[in-house]
């Protein structure tokens, strides 16, 4: 599936406003992210087409940043803090608890693609640890205990797919 | 302006410029390092070449920098020897072989590898990191370049020679943290045909010559012998590597004025034609095999009937020399075109008349503009359409001094100079790659190309052009204090040549100038005079010669087709000599194998007017011997050497007395010796000598150079820079160490660069010319260059075959459709047929068809041909 | 006068100000003012009076920095400058740059522009770190509000002063703070620091004058053009202004953000914050942020300025309090940071690149019990060889080794006392 006429213009005119076509491609990945909920090769190849810069360099640039996904994720992605404080508040246990509970470990996305779980640094809500950012908003979501996964995983947390 | 500065006690006079671990480098002090590179400069990566300084006589704590990234100008008493700089260096060290693969036993790499140099230099010996190493995935990228990501110590010079240098933008950095990545997108071919130089850029075993890799011997059981590229008029120095008598690879060989720390990939790769099946390895008579002694006794029998002899631009120049010596000044033709030898005669008078500098490809660097007329340097020319690269910054350079950033400071200087672009103006019929760094680029047909220099020297006199953008290139140059035109015969039109001539004479002596003849030795070779093929052939025709002796040359690449036939129509017998089978071999009444520039010794005079000297890699096998041997035997002389030929030549011609002087003679010993080829000293017998058992007895003898085969003999920073062999001094084995031997980084080598300028300034006024217009009818003929394969000889490298484009044949749609052709159709051209199918392409100039040369037809004058659709 | 210039105006429920509301509150009286009355000199003295010191982690003076970009401006020749606004804040522990880019945008907007209009910046991009999604939403809505209503673009108030603004949302790296490398992301080049000099001031951002200033930092700014460099000066208790926006957390009762004097000390915070929860007792504490030193109960009366943090062996950071008790394990956490400082290593220099990888695995090893008296020394052989600045690259090794080495200083004992094979903290 290619890119739709929507995102294509955007990236062009991403390109005119912020200093050219390198300085648009993180803005075009995120593009493609927002649309496809990950960057797969075939649209990294396609951004590229339309900045005029080539795969490499859009993709060295794609692999430097954690938060954008060369591989598929789930409907949901889950960021769960990794941080001093959170784990200074519980976090390794609620991350055991959510790893058991998932049955995937940090990087994986369980079989039925609903959840992709992932370890992120310090997301500022160390007043609130220990938390996750959930679903498109990165809602912060937080003080987590091993108990009240439900209601992360459970979706009304979430708000939303991906 | 220099400065004094101390190291350990030392005290050296540096360059305030300078970086400081340039200035230890050049200075014999050795300082580790990994990122810094002579043509790259410093990024501070690695860490690596730290030392301690100290801000005054008083301070005794003093403070660790990293020498690269610091300005001699900021620094007075230095510590290399400190031991925390010492131990911070080890630490270094330790962590870049955390993740470096123990695999030194099956890597290319070493022996010769920057980083087991410096692994031994900084002391590292026990492992301390116990848990698992990183792996990489390779990648497969091309014919040319192996991968082995394991062996990354991520010092980014990989990238920065192939992006920020060269201009590639297929390879780079993926990933972060200790998981950074160096390579394509996905697998695939390196596109820059300049990825070769990755083998030699990168300090460890990641990127190598795949040629080598599969056909490999260690360094140490290879011999070096200093040669020049065959495969373009630039003539960049090369290394030849064999074993055994048979070429491995090819290296940069350093040189101050010329290619500097690298080659193009036809250069690197190209000569590896001396190991292709197509070479000539038995005489043939009427292209069928034959023994030596039949084809030898034919060839004489037609030599001795009366014979014209047509020499070669890919030929010595004493090889050249000893045909015309054998046939005479009069039956001597250069094996090209009339026109082409016309053109590079005349190109020859035009450096000669000056008031222009001949700029090296060092200057070239340094221009501050640039008008590239008609050339198609990214195809033909590539070295140097790597050094325009570097001019285009020289803006940038500019405001980043403005700025306060040190030249060295490469990272910051392309961002301080916000972009700036050295003007340089593409004039070419067809899009350029120069075209990204140019600031105007002009599509013309040959004639428009030509009409626009015209033009554009006229506004340099004060006269008004009509055309606007003449009008503007000309006050660029006219405002410039070191402008350049770069010209040559890539279009093979003499009008473009004139139309040069005129700018530089416009100009004055500010300007420099490139003219850029087809082959290695074309210059060599008009310097020898002598008309064309199709004079060659008319000769012949009036019956004045039965014989043509035909040097090193298939004539069809150099000759339209028709003049080719009418010499082999009208003489009764072609002797061929050759190192390579050709169509001329094949059909030549005789033909003799001879030695290939690697089997032999002889003089290549290059765009400069520079005669430069390569040596025989290999032993000559009997079988094969040097070309100008063979014709000694006919008759030319009575030369036991090539010292005795060249000896002969300067006395006959006073103006090419250099050539003797373009390295020492054969006699040339110094106290260890002659010069060995052999990598470093060993007390035993290599592996190479015992395999040929008690090989020191038979060490092959080398009438023709100051070299020695053998493993004993001088090597080192003393030897004359034209024999440099090796870049090894005690310790460092790897190619880095040229530091050492050259006075400042990036500057001539010790002793001077290789070679020697022949074509000194007459100062007497240009003849003119009149010029024939063109005749015929049909479209103009645009030659298409190939990168990797232009000339006979880079298309025999089985390495670059795989690098081979399609042949093409290309013409604007509206041309198409007014003569009736449509896309994919056979064509015929003048009358012959074609084997490419048409492609229309609307950048093809109107009335003009651009077609492979080389590939699909012989190189010849810009002239009209006919294009029709075959049937 | 709030005695909180940052957090005085933000709305209890964190929700940003309309650009009415926030004029309700006396915004973008002190834009108005600086454009009409005040020449830029005159603001930088202002800040410099009010002794303004930057609040990205390095506490440089804001004054200076300011001064730096119109000196290099006059070097670089006339063309774009440009003000970066730092709010990547991913330090561990920080949390305080996100409540300003969700609760005052307009606050940060005005003060970005006087300062904009202070050093002669032409265009002003704020990078926020991607995950602040509702930070990135706030902002662009007020700097869309603010260009409607003419603060932004030609002849802003009719004083011939022009600027641009727009929000940079990043992708994850802590290394894109760093303030060279968060201009070479916004030119979309790989964010690996750069080498100074030359400085942003002379060559930053596609090589034009450039100035980076923290998200903290600049929204001070209105309140002390406001109100005056002396009422600012007055709030602290030391001789640095102001008030600190200080974030605790970790084992405290109630983790929070607190605005409070500049020098305010740890033992007044954490009494704010409830005290360290459960009842337990302090172990340590890091004040500010993953990349300084630990301190202990003995500092807990340090004025935590920029001064005084540093004559106590640590620094003030970004304020940012992260709170160790008694049962907290010092080699688990400071593993966790090495963890994080390895993995967010740009990979451009050998010491932080190999180097932090190698320190946290042995962290975790000896965490395990699994550790051996040779790995502490390889641990020590790092604080010392590769911990002092000028060593790596830029300072995100040097900081990240800063706890460790603070850590084997002070709780030597308890790295070898993990040699037994288990963790010996929290178990009496
Ligand atoms: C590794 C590293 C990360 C940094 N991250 C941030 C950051 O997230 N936010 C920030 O304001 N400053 C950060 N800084 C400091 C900036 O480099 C810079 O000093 C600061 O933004 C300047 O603003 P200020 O003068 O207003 O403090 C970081 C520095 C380093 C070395
Ligand atoms: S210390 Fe070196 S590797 Fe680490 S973030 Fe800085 S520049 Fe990158
Ligand atoms: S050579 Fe100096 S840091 Fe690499």
């Amino acid at each position: 599936m290619s890119l739709s006429p929507a995102i294509r213009t955007a990236m062009a005119h991403a390109a005119a406003q912020h200093g050219g076509p390198k300085a648009a491609m993180l803005d075009a990945l995120k593009l493609v992210q927002e649309a496809e909920g990950w960057v797969s090769d075939a649209h990294l190849a396609e951004a590229a087409r339309v900045l005029g810069v080539t795969t490499a360099e859009i993709d060295s640039l794609a692999t430097f940043y954690s938060q954008i996904f060369r591989s598929p994720v789930g409907d949901t992605v889950i960021l769960l803090c990794d941080g001093l404080s959170c784990y200074l508040c519980g976090g390794d246990a609620v991350r055991d608890a959510v790893m058991s509970k998932l049955g995937i470990g940090f990087g994986e996305t369980t079989p039925d693609g609903k959840f992709t779980l992932i370890n992120i640094c310090c997301v500022g809500g160390c007043d609130r640890a220990p938390v996750a950012l959930v679903g498109p908003e990165r809602k912060l979501v937080g003080p987590l205990t091993p108990d009240d996964l439900d209601a992360l995983i459970g979706g009304e947390a979430i708000g939303g797919a991906r | 302006m220099t400065r004094k500065i101390e190291i350990d006690g030392r005290i050296i006079e540096a360059r305030e410029g300078d970086d400081l671990l340039s200035a230890c480098l050049t200075h014999g002090i050795d300082v580790p390092y990994f990122c810094w590179h002579g043509a790259l400069g410093s990024v501070g990566a690695c860490r690596q070449c730290a030392v301690k300084v100290y801000s005054g006589p008083d301070d005794k704590e003093g403070r660790i920098v990293m020498s690269c990234m610091t300005p001699v100008a900021d620094v007075e008493r230095v510590s290399v020897a400190d031991p925390e700089a010492v131990a911070f260096r080890a630490q270094v060290i330790e962590w870049l072989m955390i993740n470096h693969p123990h695999d030194c036993p099956v890597c290319e790499e070493a022996g010769s590898c920057h980083l087991q140099d410096m692994t031994i230099a900084t002391g590292h010996i026990d492992r301390r990191y116990q848990f698992t190493k990183r792996t990489h995935h390779n990648q497969d990228l091309g014919p040319l370049v192996t991968h082995e990501m394991n062996r990354c110590i991520a010092c980014y010079r990989c990238t920065r020679f192939y992006r920020d240098y060269a201009g590639g933008r297929d390879l780079d950095a993926f990933g972060a943290h200790d998981d950074v990545y160096f390579g394509r997108a996905e697998d695939g071919a390196l596109e820059s045909p300049f990825a070769g130089n990755l083998a030699e850029v990168c300090p460890t075993g990641v990127f190598n010559d795949k040629g080598w890799s599969r056909d490999y011997a260690r360094k140490w059981d290879m011999r070096a012998t200093p040669s020049v590229c065959p495969h373009c008029s630039l003539g960049c120095n090369i290394l030849v590597d064999q074993r055994d008598g048979h070429v491995k690879r090819v290296q940069n060989r350093y040189h101050g004025a010329l290619n500097g720390y690298f080659l193009c990939d036809r250069g690197r790769f190209g000569p590896l034609h001396v190991v292709s099946d197509q070479r000539l390895t038995q005489p043939l008579l009427h292209g069928g095999p034959a023994s030596e002694q039949d084809a030898c006794a034919a060839a004489h029998a037609a030599v001795a009937e009366g014979a014209i002899g047509i020499g070669s631009p890919r030929a010595s120049l004493e090889a050249n020399y000893a045909l015309q010596r054998l046939v005479g000044p009069e039956r001597f033709f250069a094996g090209v075109s009339d026109a082409e030898a016309a053109i590079v005669r005349r190109m020859i008078d035009i450096l000669r008349a000056g008031p222009a500098t001949i700029a090296s490809l060092h200057e070239v660097e340094h221009a501050d503009a640039v008008l590239v007329l008609g050339e198609d340097l990214t195809n033909a020319s590539l070295r140097l359409a790597l050094a325009l690269r570097q001019t285009a910054r020289n803006a940038e350079r500019e405001l980043a001094t403005q700025k306060g950033v040190p030249h060295w400071l490469d990272p910051a200087v392309r961002t301080a100079g916000e972009g700036r672009r050295t003007p340089i103006v593409v004039a070419t019929p067809l899009p350029d790659e120069l075209d990204a760094i140019a600031a105007l680029s002009l599509r013309r047909d040959p004639h428009g190309i030509a009409a626009f220099g015209t033009s554009v020297a006229a506004v340099v006199r004060g006269e008004t052009s009509g055309d606007a953008e003449a009008s503007r290139v000309a006050e660029v140059l006219a405002a410039a204090q070191r402008p350049l035109i770069i010209a040559g015969c890539a279009l093979m039109s003499a009008t473009i040549i004139e139309a040069a001539a005129s700018m530089i004479a416009a100009l004055g002596d500010k300007a420099r100038i490139v003219l850029l003849p087809p082959d290695p030795n074309s210059v060599g070779l008009a310097l020898l005079g002598g008309a064309g093929l199709d004079s060659a052939a008319a000769l012949l025709e009036q019956g004045a010669a039965k014989t043509a002796i035909v040097l090193e040359n298939d004539l069809f690449e150099r000759a339209p087709r028709v003049t080719v036939e009418r010499v082999f129509a009208a003489a009764k017998s072609v002797v061929a000599l050759d190192s390579m089978a050709s169509e001329t071999t094949a059909r030549a009444t005789a033909a003799l194998p001879v030695a290939a520039f690697s089997e032999s010794a002889g003089t290549f005079v290059n765009y400069e007017g520079r005669a430069q000297r390569y040596f025989a890699a290999v032993p000559p096998l009997p079988s094969a011997p040097a070309s100008w041997r063979r014709l000694d035997v006919f008759g030319a002389g009575d030369w036991h050497n090539l010292d005795e030929l060249i000896g002969d030549l300067i006395v006959e011609r006073a103006d090419l007395v250099g050539v003797a002087d373009a390295a020492p003679g054969a006699a040339f010993e110094m106290a260890d010796g002659q010069v060995t080829r052999a990598p470093r000293p060993y007390t035993a017998r290599t592996a190479d000598d015992r395999a040929g058992q008690f090989a020191d007895a038979v060490i092959p003898v080398d009438a023709d150079s100051p070299l020695t085969f053998g493993i004993k003999g001088a090597r080192g920073t003393l030897v004359p820079p034209a024999l440099i062999t090796s870049y090894k001094t005690s310790g460092q084995h790897s190619a880095n160490n040229v530091t050492r031997f050259v006075e400042e980084i990036g500057g001539p080598l010790r002793g001077g660069d290789p070679g020697v300028k022949l074509l000194k300034r007459s100062n007497t006024a240009l003849p003119d010319v009149v010029l024939a217009p063109a005749e015929g009818a049909g479209l103009w003929l645009i030659p298409l260059h190939d990168a990797f394969t232009g000339g006979e000889l880079s298309r025999a490298s089985a390495l670059l075959t795989a690098r081979r484009p399609m042949p093409r044949l290309l013409l604007h749609p509206d041309d198409a459709a007014l003569h009736g052709l449509k896309a994919g159709v056979a064509v015929l051209i003048d009358g012959e047929s074609c084997a490419a199918s048409l492609t229309l392409d609307a950048s093809v100039p109107r009335g003009c068809v651009a077609i492979s040369i080389g590939q699909l037809m012989g190189r010849g004058p810009l002239r009209r041909v006919r294009v029709e659709a075959a049937q | 006068m709030s005695d909180k210039p940052l957090t005085g105006r933000a709305r209890a429920d964190r929700q940003p100000h309309s650009l009415a509301a926030w004029r309700g509150l006396g915004g973008y009286t002190a834009l108005t003012s600086a454009l009409k009355r005040h020449s830029p000199e005159a603001i930088i003295a202002m800040i410099e009076a009010a002794g303004l010191r930057g609040r990205g982690g390095a506490g440089f003076p804001t004054a200076s920095k300011w001064r730096f970009m119109r000196t290099g401006a006059e070097k670089a020749g006339p063309g774009a400058r440009y003000l970066c606004v730092n709010g990547d804040e991913t330090e561990p522990g920080s949390f305080k740059d996100r409540l300003l880019l969700e609760a005052l945008p307009h606050q940060l907007i005005e003060g970005a522009m006087i300062a904009a209009y202070a050093m002669g910046a032409t265009e002003v991009i704020i990078l926020v770190r991607d995950e602040y999604r509702t930070g990135i939403a706030s902002l662009s809505r007020a700097i869309a509000e603010a260009e409607a209503a003419g603060l932004l673009g030609r002849d802003i108030l009719g004083s011939g002063f022009d600027l641009t603004m727009r929000v940079h949302a990043s992708a994850g790296r802590y290394i894109v703070g760093e303030e060279t490398a968060l201009i070479a992301a916004l030119e979309g080049e790989r964010p690996v620091p750069r080498h100074r000099p030359p400085y942003p001031a002379v060559s930053g951002l596609w090589g034009r004058p450039t100035t980076v200033n923290n998200v903290e930092t600049l929204s001070a700014v209105p309140s002390i053009i406001e109100h005056g460099a002396e009422w600012y000066q007055s709030l602290s208790r030391t001789e640095e202004g102001g008030t600190k926006l200080y974030g605790i957390s970790g084992c405290v009762a109630k983790p929070q953000l607190i605005e409070a004097p500049m020098g305010t000390t740890a033992r007044e915070l954490l009494d704010l914050c409830g005290g360290i929860r459960n009842g337990r007792k302090l172990f340590a504490f890091q004040p500010g942020g993953g990349a300084t030193a630990f301190l202990e109960s003995a500092d807990l009366d340090v004025p935590l300025d920029f001064a005084h943090t540093k004559k106590a062996g640590s620094s003030l950071g970004t304020g940012a309090m992260i709170v160790l008790d008694d049962h907290a394990c010092p080699v688990a956490s400071i593993g966790r940071h090495l963890r994080f400082y390895a993995r967010e290593s740009c990979g451009l220099c050998t010491p932080c690149r190999d180097g932090l990888p190698w320190v946290a695995k042995l962290l975790d090893a000896l965490e395990a019990g699994k550790g051996t008296q040779a790995d502490i020394d390889v641990l020590h052989q790092h604080v010392a060889l590769s911990g002092p600045s000028g060593r790596s690259y830029c300072d995100l090794n040097t900081g990240a080794l800063t706890p460790l080495k603070s850590g084997l200083e002070r709780f030597g004992d308890i790295f070898t006392a993990h040699l037994a094979g288990h963790c010996p903290v929290g178990r009496a």
